[in-house]
């Protein structure tokens, strides 16, 4: 080990006996388990740890947790890379391999590090001022290059997340003494209670400086039965107390996958305690951001909990009593404190460190050492300019007092108010749901911070109210962290490069709103969010335009809290579990038939059924020739199937469909297009009557739930009075359609009885029969033009039934067919594909079934949108035919047809378009205005660039008549 | 995320639930004109504040139900049957 | 302008410590009458008013902000302007203002950062090809630039693409216009405040409506938490905010407020070389010129004023993000807001006269505000100017919610705009 590391007992967090390999930026490091990624670098002596975002100047470790700037690196094991990782909360583990950020070659000779030269230019929003001649673009790839910090790999990440929800009477957030004791408190009330824990224990400050009572409170949180979530980051607080937290869970071991590494946690909570502490609030003097400038609190931490030295040589740039705290701390473990620089006069100091030299009224001017700090200057508050005193050191320890973290409090809508005396924002009462303990409360007395809290925690249990906190222990600091006239690079934002003259530049420039300052200029914007600038910023724009912080205000604070992975956000809806995928019932012998499935809508089904020398094209066109010639087998399955129960049933058909239902005879089907208010066609399917009180209605595949859930929502909101119930019973029947001139002598030979026989079962009706035991409701329906016999078959023996029907089928020279072939046959028949053929625009008159509504003596879903103008407008387009002139040549599916070249008016679009292997000629499907009108006439189809001339002709081409449908 | 009281099944996390947007809308009759029935079709109040709402129970009891929820703080006062009309 | 920004302006400014830097527009105290308000301080209302300014000679103008500018829906979007529009109608609104803003860092003399790095229409299925061909091939008729892209240049435009085809969601190809891309949102409001007020336009901060004073059925003024100001004609922009107005004005308008969800990752370095819409997933991705990910995607799917969205709703943009770029689970998300949209049904725009004499609107612009702050200036500004509407904006008034005579894009291409 190097010479940064301290005796014992120092090292609460650590383990002496279990030493870590690492590496960092190729080199083999070691810190021991317990050890932070920056606390086991600072442990080594390394003091360069990265470079900032804009100006790449060196950096090193700042603070100790969630508001680190600087230590950002991204974690390597070959092709799964982390990017932008905290340092400072990251656990070393074995085989744990770092690299630095937003530096080229290294992060020690960093070529990018050359824009320091130019920062004079580069003032905030200087992107904004120039860079416009000749045009952006000659500029943008530079700076995209030159911008961004980590590195991603573009391999699928490989390892997995979860999310899981749970309820809590109370959820505290803050393992601290403060949350401990809210924690023990509301348990001990009798109330479930779920305590969050950043850190791989609980304890926070207290917890690692040893303290006794935090020993005791963890006793008695495991006897309340707590339930205790370490590595847990709370980072959400959205409606209706919904907490959000991140769990990690151990690192993968270095080349294996799929190992569980982060779990959401989605608690539901009656109330919510923040206990979140605070976080230390930089000073802000020239050289702020040299590797070697810390926050005192942070540097105290890696001292006791890691036995990390910082430095040897520490001076402390004070505006708060803390300062003089951490100079005992850090001396008794024998770190030489050289001096606390205060910046406050003496009488506004209420602490003192014993055999300290303290500078009161002082500041620092200047920081001595570019890659790590040797020494500093400081001068008196009120002689910036003089020469000042040179103090040797190689640490240099800020604190400039403490910004409660209020972060889960502003989400949930709390107010916040400026204490003047300590110079911080601290809730004003509590937010909806959610109260706030200890730090984040503004209650720094260890004391009253304990008691407090578990009067919150025991009144949130027994539903007492609950009492305010009791504000205060932070002692005296000025708003102001800076001394007003010393000049210099001040930095405010460390990874954003933002300094304390850019927010004099946004004040001169009128970017004077909270907002416009944190847009403008990026402060707060980074990877930490601002938890170590916000506060500073906000003081001095008010400094800059003579107002009070609590006039400048905050800005919103958003979750999440500290970022989150997307894989935690998504857990386990990756993959085939993104959405549901659904499969035939009878998949697997449609796999055995040679189908090749693709995804329609979120079903997987076959496309068609290539044999080895096919394209799935050519396989179409056998297919389809195969039906209209012999017969073809298809699995309808996922056709929508609802079943209308009740005396009304046929009324609330009448009122759902373009068409009348109520005078089908039971037996009888009828085509029907739904529409929704505005009259456009939102679903298509045949309407059959069973009985007097029964109706069958088939829906498109994609349009079945939709379907269900707008009759329902008719039924229940708007015409509760009527006696219908609707069943979708899709998922309940398989079917088997079979269609061709030869359907009926397929299935005559698989014992089906004879009234199903074309000659006695008419097209256009349904019939309840029975096949090998079970019973089949048939429908004689037809989307493809030939005879048609479309078999529901209770959906577990769907392939039983494939199967006896494919046996006739094939010696009789069937085939099975896709939906390529479908296609191809419903479009030789002109048959309406809504949704291929129709948009969100298309009404019913367009499509051809404007004839008989005038007479329909129901009103309809729709119907009075039809009337008004614009449905009426005889311009609009109608569906019609189209053929290729040359006879030839196929018409692309989305070419838009005019007469002129393009650019100029369209007069519409072809929808459908296939090889008619009937024809042997193409067959086209469009949508064209005054459709109707135009039969004959030659129009103009272009299609990227390129014209074809077609024809418009009906939208029929095989037997017009309807003829081959009766077999 | 809302938590939304479903008459039926109890209080239920909101992506079980469809919003089906404001309730107790008066369809015009067949002949009501064209400005009448454009405002039922297209016009709301889209107030920032209360709003009677109806919503379904998707992944539930599949029924319909109304809400009363203010659209700013998405706090949700009162829950009640979808054939209940309230007195304004 | 007084104060022209440039490379050599910055070099002097270096020299001056950056001590003298005019302010970019200029705070004003409200004057007792304008000649024309304009009600809502974000990109559609600066513009509107630094149109009414040059392209009107009209200067005595107050844009009246209830909060700070751009701090609505400009600063609260995913940054992308395109035109790739189906009807004519939306074609020629969008891209006279995407041709806006190819210019408009010059026009403003403030870089607003338009990238043209082209927006991808990604197909999930053969359908969606077909689709797709029909969306190219009509934005071609209304001479807008569309090509149809395979996957290799998928794979180099956006190489962490899922592209396999057992994909969940497979990608097929997809079409692309190039001259899409991204603009610094923040600098639009900001350029065009600077502009406007150069040319003598007020802009009154923290200034929130609270009334509009009628005589005779005409717009006289408003009222204001500053105060009574009178007005010769009153111009509303106010996106999510619209019909809140409307209602102070006693008209209704048709549209209904929801929480529009975008985020960010943490930046890394260029991943992603244009912006992808995923029409079947609803997400749609950037890469910001910081090198964070800029992620949007559906509505929260019930009215809502509240600038945060749902979190079941995050949850969904992120897994379709994952299900076409699974390597991006590790990035980390930054920050998440919403922004409030105003939403009609047929996702068009309504830029025009209201049911009050002098008081007009522009809103209804949903999810697409941003795109369309050039050309809702320039045609709120005409209509405020003339009286009369802008030939551009004829399509879009409210008598075609009597008529039925919708621009309705979102329904024709499935995707909402």
């Amino acid at each position: 080990m190097s010479g940064f590391r301290l005796p014992e007992p120092h090292g609460t967090r650590i383990d002496r006996t279990r030493p870590i390999p690492f590496l960092f930026n190729g080199k083999v490091l070691a810190g021991f388990r317990g050890d932070t990624l920056a606390s086991a670098l600072l442990a080594n002596g390394v003091r360069l740890v990265g470079r900032s975002y804009k100006l790449h100047r060196a950096r090193g470790v700042f603070g100790c947790g969630f508001e680190e700037p600087n230590a950002i690196v991204d974690l390597v094991d070959g092709e799964r890379r982390t990017p932008d990782v905290r340092a400072t909360t990251l656990e070393l583990t074995e085989g744990l391999a770092a690299q630095s950020v937003n530096c080229w070659p290294s992060v020690g000779l960093d070529f990018g590090a050359v824009l320091g030269a130019f920062a004079p230019f580069l003032p905030a929003g200087f992107y904004y001022k120039t860079f416009m001649w000749p045009d952006w673009h000659w500029f943008e790839p530079a700076i995209r290059w030159m911008a961004g910090l980590g590195r991603t790999s573009l391999a699928p990440d490989r390892d997995r997340y979860e999310e899981i929800c749970v309820d809590a009477d109370v959820a505290v957030v803050g393992g601290g003494i403060a949350g401990l004791s809210a924690a023990v408190a509301a348990a001990e009330a009798g109330a479930a209670t779920t305590l969050l824990c950043a850190a791989p224990a609980a304890g926070g400050a207290l917890g690692w400086r040893g303290d006794a009572t935090v020993r005791a409170l963890l006793a008695k949180a495991g006897r309340a039965g707590v339930t205790l979530l370490t590595r847990t980051v709370a980072f959400g607080v959205y409606d209706h107390g919904l907490l959000c937290a991140t769990e990690s869970l151990a690192a993968a071991t270095p080349g294996t996958h799929g190992a569980l590494r982060e779990r959401l946690w989605k608690i539901r909570a009656r109330s919510i305690v923040s206990a979140q502490g605070a976080f230390e609030r930089p000073m802000l003097f020239p050289g702020n951001d040299r590797p070697g400038v810390m926050l005192a609190g942070a540097a105290e931490k890696y001292a006791h909990a890691h036995a990390t030295a910082c430095g040897r040589r520490a001076v402390i740039a004070a505006n708060a009593d803390s300062a003089y705290a951490v100079a005992r701390s850090l001396r008794a473990a024998g770190i030489e404190i050289v001096a606390v620089v205060d910046r406050r006069p003496p009488e506004s100091i209420g602490a003192h460190a014993e055999g300290v030299r303290c500078l009161a009224h002082h500041g620092i001017r200047q920081v001595i050492g570019g890659r790590g700090v040797r020494g500093c200057v400081v001068v008196d508050a009120d002689a910036p300019g003089d020469r000042g005193e040179r103090l040797d050191c190689d640490l240099i320890l800020s604190a400039g007092g403490f910004a409660p973290a209020v972060h889960l409090h502003s989400q949930a809508k709390g107010r916040l108010r400026w204490l003047e005396d300590a110079a911080m924002f601290v809730p004003d009462g509590a937010a909806p749901g959610l109260h706030s303990v200890g730090a984040c409360a503004g209650v720094f007395a260890r004391s009253a911070a304990l008691e407090h809290a578990a009067e919150v925690g025991r009144s949130l249990a027994l539903g007492f109210t609950v009492p305010p906190p009791p504000v205060g222990g932070a002692g005296r600091s000025l708003a102001s962290s800076r001394i007003p006239g010393v000049r210099g690079k001040i930095f405010l934002d460390l990874q954003n490069d933002v300094t304390v003259s850019d927010v004099s530049l946004a004040a001169a420039e009128n970017y004077r709103s909270v907002e416009h300052l944190k847009r403008y200029t990026t402060t707060g914007m980074a990877t930490d969010q601002g938890k170590t600038s916000n506060v500073n910023a906000l003081v001095l724009m008010g400094e800059a335009t003579q107002r009070a912080p609590a006039e400048v205000g905050t800005t919103t604070f958003r979750p999440p809290f500290a970022p989150v992975s997307f894989g935690a956000l998504v857990g386990r809806r990756v993959g085939n579990r993104y959405r549901p995928l659904k499969r035939l019932p009878a998949a697997g012998w449609h796999a055995e038939h040679g189908a090749l499935f693709e995804l329609f809508g979120n079903w997987s089904r076959p496309a068609g059924y290539p044999r080895a020398d096919e394209s799935l094209e050519s396989a179409a066109q056998r297919e389809a020739e195969t039906v209209r010639g012999a017969v073809g087998v298809f699995d309808g399955s996922p056709l929508g199937k609802i079943e209308i129960w009740g005396a009304d049933a046929a009324e609330f058909l009448d009122l759902m469909y373009v068409g009348t239902m109520s005078s089908l005879a039971p037996g009888q089907a009828r085509y029907g297009l739904l529409l929704n208010e505005h009259g456009v066609i939102v679903d298509d399917g045949v309407v059959a009557r069973l009985g007097t009180g029964h109706f069958w209605v088939n829906t498109t595949s994609a349009g079945v739930e939709r379907t269900a859930a707008a009759f329902e929502e008719w039924l229940q909101c708007e015409y509760p009075n009527l006696r219908a119930l609707v069943t979708p019973v899709t998922s309940r029947w398989g079917n088997v359609t079979v269609s061709g001139p030869k359907a009926w002598a397929t299935l005559a030979t698989i014992g089906l009885d004879r009234r199903f026989a074309p000659e006695t079962m008419q097209h256009m009706t349904i019939a309840d029969g029975e096949f090998d035991g079970s019973p089949v409701r048939i429908l004689r329906a037809s989307f493809t033009g030939e005879l048609s016999y479309e078999i529901n078959v209770p959906v577990e023996r769907t392939r039983d039934l494939l199967e006896r029907v494919w046996a006739a089928a094939a010696p009789l020279g069937g085939c099975p067919y896709g939906i390529e072939a479908l296609e191809i046959l419903r479009t030789e028949k002109g048959y309406l594909h809504v949704g291929v053929d129709t948009d969100g625009t298309t009404l019913p008159g367009d499509v051809g079934f404007a004839r008989g509504l005038e007479r329909k003596r129901a009103n309809f879903v729709g119907r009075r949108s039809l009337l008004r103008p614009a449905a009426r407008n005889p311009g609009r387009s109608r569906l019609v035919g189209l053929k290729p002139a040359d006879g030839r040549t196929r018409l692309p599916v989305g070419a838009q047809i005019a007469n002129a070249p393009p650019p100029t008016a369209t007069e519409g679009h072809v929808t459908s378009s296939h090889w008619s292997p009937t024809l042997r000629a193409p067959v086209a499907l469009a949508m064209l205005a005054r459709g109707a009108e135009r039969l004959g006439e030659t129009v103009g189809v272009h299609h990227l660039g390129q014209r074809i001339d077609a024809i418009v002709v009906a939208t029929s081409w095989i037997d017009p008549e309807g003829k081959r449908l009766h077999g | 995320m809302m938590k939304i009281p479903c008459p039926h099944c109890g209080v239920r996390d909101e992506n079980e639930f469809q919003c089906g947007g404001t309730a107790h809308l008066a369809r015009p009759a067949l002949d009501a004109s064209d400005r009448e029935w454009g405002e039922y079709l297209y016009f709301r109040d889209n107030p920032k504040g209360s709003h009677r709402e109806r919503w379904r129970h998707a992944y539930g009891c599949g029924r319909w139900f109304n809400v009363v929820r203010d659209t700013l703080t998405h706090e949700i006062s009162a829950v009640y049957p979808i054939t209940e009309t309230p007195a304004r | 302008m007084t104060h022209r920004y440039s490379a050599w302006s910055l070099l002097r400014g270096a020299f001056a410590r950056h001590a003298n830097w005019p302010a970019a527009w200029r705070d004003a105290s409200p004057k007792p009458a304008y000649d024309v308000i304009i009600v809502g301080g974000g990109g559609h209302g600066l513009a509107a008013a630094y149109y009414l300014a040059k392209n009107h000679g009209i200067t005595n103008v107050a844009v009246v902000e209830r909060g700070w500018i751009g701090g609505g829906n400009t600063g609260r979007n995913t940054t992308i302007i395109r035109s790739n529009y189906l009807y004519p109608e939306s074609a020629r609104l969008y891209d006279f203002s995407l041709r806006l803003y190819e210019k408009l860092s010059v026009e403003l003399n403030y870089n607003v950062m338009v990238s043209q790095r082209g927006l991808v229409m990604l197909a999930h299925s053969r359908h969606d090809l077909d689709a797709m061909s029909r969306w190219a091939n009509a934005m071609r008729m209304n001479g807008i630039d569309a090509e149809i892209i395979g996957r290799d240049e998928l794979a180099s435009l956006a190489p962490g693409l899922d592209l396999s085809p057992r994909a969940r969601i497979p990608v097929l190809g997809g079409f692309v216009q190039r001259r899409a891309g991204t603009a610094r949102h923040d600098a639009v409001a900001w350029g065009y405040a600077r502009a406007a007020s150069a040319l003598g336009v007020d802009i009154l901060q923290n200034c929130e409506v609270r009334g509009f004073l009628t005589k005779d059925g005409r717009v006289t003024g408003i009222e204001t938490s500053r105060g009574r100001i009178a007005a010769g004609r009153v111009g509303i922009a106010a996106a999510g905010h619209s019909s809140v107005l409307a209602a102070l004005a006693g008209f209704r308008l048709p549209v209904t407020s929801y929480a529009l969800q975008a985020l960010v990752s943490e930046p890394v370095k260029p991943v992603l070389d244009t912006v992808v819409l995923s029409p079947g997933t609803g997400a749609y991705l950037s890469q910001s010129d910081k090198g964070e990910l800029v992620i949007g995607a559906m509505l929260d799917l019930f009215p809502s004023y509240a600038q945060r969205g749902s979190f079941a709703i995050t949850q969904s943009i992120l897994a379709g993000v994952l299900a076409m770029f699974p390597a991006y689970a590790r990035l980390k998300m930054l920050r998440q807001w919403a922004g409030i949209v105003d939403v009609v049904h047929d996702s068009s725009p309504i830029i025009g006269p209201t049911p009050v004499a002098g008081l007009y609107i522009d809103c209804g612009w949903g999810t697409g505000g941003f795109k369309g702050i050039p050309v809702g200036g320039w045609t709120l500004a005409h209509v405020l100017a003339t009286g009369e509407n802008h030939p551009l904006a004829e399509p879009f008034q409210l008598d075609r919610f009597t008529t039925g005579r919708l621009v309705d894009e979102a329904a024709a291409s499935g995707i909402a705009h």
